[in-house]
């Protein structure tokens, strides 16, 4: 761990104005991705500016009928949320899929949408890594790919998102509310917030150095039948192998989001009209453009025949 | 004492202490967390530095500079040792890898640096600004492609009759290879130790199963004498065998301490454990089993293959097969390639548990062949005698006794033999049952016991509890022995400057230890009764007295002011040649499978073990509950992910190598039978802590075989290698 300053921002517009004029700053909030960086040198801020005093930890209705969920809302409580459980079950799920109860008891909101990958080679930095360190290459390629992206991948990188609540909001249609470094605010659909590796999987977010996520805003409750299948090599406490977040509604429409298949939730909303005729043609719909290694082809199986399941679970 | 007869009655045999089911004496200690593990004895070491171990970043070739400069400036940095300022090293006997390596790399992560600073953030800040460049060479790390270059290893090869042509002439045959991945201990204490220099003399608190071993082997690497080396290492956080050796932590440590003049502590970061230690070699296993029409197995053959660094040891997968099953014609062979990936080396049932990965597959695959049951197959093929020698008989042996009373307590009736027929709801349901079947190892084993004013009981020994329970058996042993309560005893284990044991490993400690506990406890019972003018084989030890006819004196009395202190051990006569001692048990497990995803669900998990007397039923079924977790582990998750072409294990953190959670683990059942087994010890105990391990992967491989009609050869059973196989989706 690289020595570092340390200062608890008063609001968020201050927050993002520090951040934007250090070199080498950073937010912490829960911590529970960024220190572990931190120890192995793969991030290493030379300044942390700490939010977590900043109050934005609610979760409030929205006047269209939605919640706006505070960026520091912790997971646990996030999860517990009556209004959650009752209206978006899906994100609930989800987030209870991930981690532990002591890490959800730190994890934030917004941490969670910006938590890096799991992908081996960029855990140890003797290995080459274009995420790491752009342009000293992808060491995945080739190598121990098992767990890595099948999708939506490029020349550069072909890690994956671990996020699974992540994937939750990418199917519920959340809008990331946040704050520049200037002081001004906008709103980023959950679809735009997280990239594509492309030549520069350094940069996995929407967001402009120095901004900060504020909130989560879900829409209004769609209802349906939200599940969240979470398919992984033990039981508890690992990352996915494919994961499917569904909301089918009665008469078998529905949105359908894929985890641990891309560098971002996968969502392709134009297959979604498949949904209807089963698991085989929307997965192949949604799947079209993959393109696994050798060892990972049986994600594009497990994904089909984990989201027969999750029709056939809608269906009762 | 010398143990060259089977055992008669003994003081032991009261079981007034022994063999009952008591609480671990130092489990209040640690869980008040009052028991120091390696890199917390703060009371004994005061002022440590710390030290940072940097890893070497390719699998083979040379380092051709390394640059200190920088590190050397950083903030707190006491000292840095390399390769160019060690000085001489020797090499451990233990050792296959050296543990400072550099210039040349002989594996990825191996040690070629340790940082000493007054903090360990400043370590290991320090230690990423050690620049080094590296001359890479070509290393061979894939098994599979090296396999047609391994040699045979004929010192554990074994022949009897005509195994080809009983295979070739059998009417049933099966003939089949299983592979094993490359494993890690992945223990929860990493390696550590401190380590602080008295002029010539080194003093390690350290995490090590084998103390003696240790002490021998750092003096070794050190060019120093063993008497010099002091190891104390009183309660350890797992080893599995992956602490049976000297490791890096503990040369580091010396070597950071005697550069920095201050004590230092080590302990391996978790990204290093994977490549840095020791782990379970991969193998690659082909069976031949040929049997007549009625099941009796006329021809059985295992042959493996592994690799390890130049010099190593292969890992003994098929020794089980010269013991397990009857059958007339018979081969074993092993054979070992060179490999560059990090040192191959013993975990928890070396052999026994990969060997029988493979062979309770087979035998599972070879029973339906016959259309057996896979119980009774086993059965008709049991042997009380040493197939390769039938002059020697096992000193006991129940497996048939195991099967039986475990298919009837499992509910095995109930098991459809037909594969993939069973199913609840989105289920596939299943069960699976294998033999369990590890060596009883014996080894020489010493001890030092004080009766003091107080009339209580002190037992020193450099034995070790790697969690196992050694602290309490032995002071149930000491307490059977002398006559007294539990709590008149006091147990110090793990100190090289305390008689030399048997250590922690190959099973052989439980057994072997407190036999060498009773061996000082007779000599300590002869003192007293000497003293009092007793007739020692008359005095009876009871109650905190010693009686002789119408004598009674308390040992407090018969201590005397000065206490009486003696110290013996036990040696193993040739016992073991006349008789084969083995440990037996049965697996029976029962996995629901979901047809959609192929995710597997272990609902039930029974053993039965024949393993001896059972010292302490409590500590010995953690034991077995233990393994038996580890056996899920082994079976649908634990793999060193090799990169063929870098040549290291990639999953090097507890996150990428997966071992069981708790949500992994369903209902576990364990029976001991009632068994004694006079030819092992004294104690007429055996090992049972490995045991519980062997045979369990097989058992859920066939449960799972059985509840989708998909057998896969491969290990760890993960749903990618049979997703594909399962049933179409309506």
């Amino acid at each position: 761990m690289k020595p570092f300053t340390y200062e608890r921002a008063a609001s968020p517009a201050e927050a993002a104005a520090a951040v934007a004029r250090t070199p080498g700053a950073k937010f912490i909030a829960g911590g529970t991705n960024l220190l572990d960086l931190m120890k192995l040198q793969i991030e290493a801020p030379t300044h942390l500016i700490d939010v977590n005093g900043l109050a934005l930890d609610k979760i409030e209705p929205t006047a269209e009928g939605g919640l706006r969920i505070g960026a520091l809302v912790r997971n646990t409580d996030l999860a517990a949320d009556a209004r959650v459980r009752r209206d978006y079950a899906l994100l609930s799920r989800a987030l209870l899929a991930g981690a532990s109860g002591q890490l959800r008891n730190k994890a934030t909101t917004a941490g969670n949408l910006l938590q890096r990958t799991r992908c081996p080679y960029f855990y140890d930095t003797n290995q080459p890594c274009n995420k790491r360190q752009p342009g000293s290459g992808c060491s995945a390629i080739g190598g121990f790919s098992r767990q890595l992206a099948v999708v939506g991948h490029s020349e550069a990188c072909i890690a994956t998102n671990p996020s699974d609540m992540a994937v939750a909001m990418r199917a519920l249609d959340a809008v990331v509310e946040t704050v520049k470094a200037d002081g001004t605010t906008r709103a980023i659909p959950i679809a735009e917030f997280h990239r594509l590796p492309g030549d520069t999987p350094q940069i996995e977010t929407a967001l402009e150095p120095g901004e900060l996520i504020t909130a989560v805003v879900l829409p209004p409750p769609i209802g349906g039948t939200q599940i969240y299948r979470k398919v992984r090599d033990r039981a508890s406490y690992a990352f996915a192998l494919v994961s499917v977040a569904a909301v089918v509604q009665r008469d078998g429409r529905g949105r359908v989001a894929l985890g641990g298949v891309a560098h971002k939730p996968w969502r392709v909303e134009a297959a979604e009209a498949e949904l209807p005729r089963g698991a085989r043609p929307a997965m192949a719909a949604i799947l079209a453009d993959a393109r696994p290694t050798h060892e990972n082809a049986f994600k594009v199986t497990l994904a089909e025949r984990t989201l027969h399941a999750v029709l056939a679970e809608a269906r009762g | 004492m010398k143990f060259d007869t089977p055992a008669t009655t003994n003081p032991i045999d009261q079981l007034k202490v022994v063999g009952q089911p008591l609480d671990r004496i130092d489990g209040r200690l640690k869980t008040t967390g009052q028991a120091p593990y390696a890199y917390e004895h703060h009371d004994a070491v005061r002022d440590a530095a710390y030290g940072y171990v940097v890893g070497a970043a390719i699998a083979k070739g040379r380092i051709t500079s390394m640059d200190t400069a920088a590190a050397r400036q950083a903030p707190g940095v006491l000292a840095i040792v390399t390769h160019e300022n060690a000085g001489p090293l020797g090499k451990g006997s233990m050792n296959t890898a050296k543990l400072l390596g550099g210039p040349e790399v002989d594996h990825y992560h191996q040690a070629i640096a340790v940082v000493v600073a007054e903090t360990f953030e400043q370590a290991r800040d320090a230690a990423a600004q050690i620049r080094v460049d590296y001359a890479e060479a070509e290393g061979a790390f894939d098994l599979a492609a090296a396999r047609d270059t391994a040699k045979k290893v004929n010192q554990s090869a074994s022949s009897v009759g005509d195994f080809e042509g009983a295979f070739a002439s059998a009417p049933v045959q099966l003939d089949a290879t299983y592979t094993t991945p490359d494993q890690s201990h992945a223990m929860m204490e990493p390696h550590a130790s401190i380590a602080a220099w008295d002029g010539d003399q080194v003093v390690v608190w350290t995490s090590n199963q084998m103390i003696d071993w240790g002490a021998g082997d750092l003096a070794k690497t050190l060019n120093m004498p063993k008497e010099k080396v002091r190891l104390i290492s009183p309660f350890i956080g797992g080893g599995f065998g992956g602490k049976l050796f000297l490791r890096s932590d503990a040369l580091m440590a010396a070597l950071g301490a005697r550069a920095a003049r201050r004590p230092v502590k080590v302990a391996l970061q978790r990204p290093l454990m994977m490549n840095n230690t020791t782990h379970r070699p991969a193998t690659i296993q082909r069976i031949r089993i040929g049997t007549g029409r009625d099941g009796r197995i006329t021809a059985i053959g295992h042959e493996s293959w592994s690799g390890d660094q130049p010099d190593g040891q292969p890992e003994i997968a098929a020794d089980q097969t010269k013991l397990l099953y009857a059958g007339a014609n018979r081969l074993t062979q092993l054979r070992l390639a060179v490999l560059d990936l990090p040192e191959g080396n013993a975990m928890r049932a070396p052999g026994e548990a990969p060997g029988l990965m493979a062979l309770e597959i087979a035998m599972d695959e070879m029973a339906e062949k016959l259309g057996m049951d896979p119980v009774e197959f086993r059965v008709i093929n049991d042997t009380q005698v040493d197939p390769n020698d039938p002059s020697r008989p096992f000193s006991q042996r129940q497996l048939v006794e195991c099967l039986r009373i475990g298919a009837e307590r499992f509910g095995w009736s109930r098991r459809n033999a037909q594969p993939g027929q069973a199913r609840e709801g989105r289920w596939l349901t299943g069960m699976g049952v294998a033999a369990a079947f590890r060596n009883n190892l014996v080894m020489k084993s010493g001890a030092r016991v004080r009766l003091d004013s107080r009339g209580e009981v002190t037992v020193e020994t450099d034995m070790t509890d790697i969690g196992t329970g050694s602290y309490t058996i032995i002071a149930q042993t000491a307490a059977e022995m002398m006559g007294v309560g539990i709590d008149k005893v006091t147990v110090r284990l793990g100190d090289s400057s305390f008689p030399v044991s048997a250590g922690s490993g190959g099973q052989w400690g439980a057994n072997s230890s407190t036999a060498g506990v009773y061996a000082a406890c007779v000599k300590l019972r002869e003192a007293v009764a000497r003293k009092l003018g007793f007739n020692s084989a008359e005095a009876v030890f009871t109650d905190g007295q010693v009686r002789s006819g119408n004598r009674i004196v308390p040992l407090a009395e018969a201590a005397g002011r000065d206490g009486i202190v003696v110290e013996d051990s036990i040696e193993f006569g040739d016992l073991s040649k006349r008789y084969q001692q083995s440990t037996f048990g049965s697996h029976f497990v029962e996995v629901a499978v979901d047809a959609a995803t192929g995710e597997v669900r272990i609902r039930r998990m029974l053993a039965v073990c024949a393993a001896g007397r059972i010292l302490n039923p409590k500590t010995a079924r953690s034991q077995v509950i233990g393994a038996m977790t580890m056996g899920v582990g082994a079976a649908l998750m634990e793999e060193l992910a090799v990169d063929k072409r870098r040549g290291f294990f990639v999953n090097h953190d507890l996150a990428s190598y997966e071992v069981p959670v708790h949500a992994d683990i369903p209902h576990q059942e364990v029976v001991f039978l009632d068994e004694t087994d006079p030819v092992s010890s004294p104690m007429k105990a055996k090992g049972v802590g490995e045991l519980g391990l062997c045979g369990v992967g097989a058992a859920i491989a066939n449960a799972i075989y059985n509840a989708t009609g998909v057998r896969v050869r491969d290990y760890p059973i993960t749903l990618d290698k049979y997703l594909d196989r399962l049933p179409e989706l309506a």
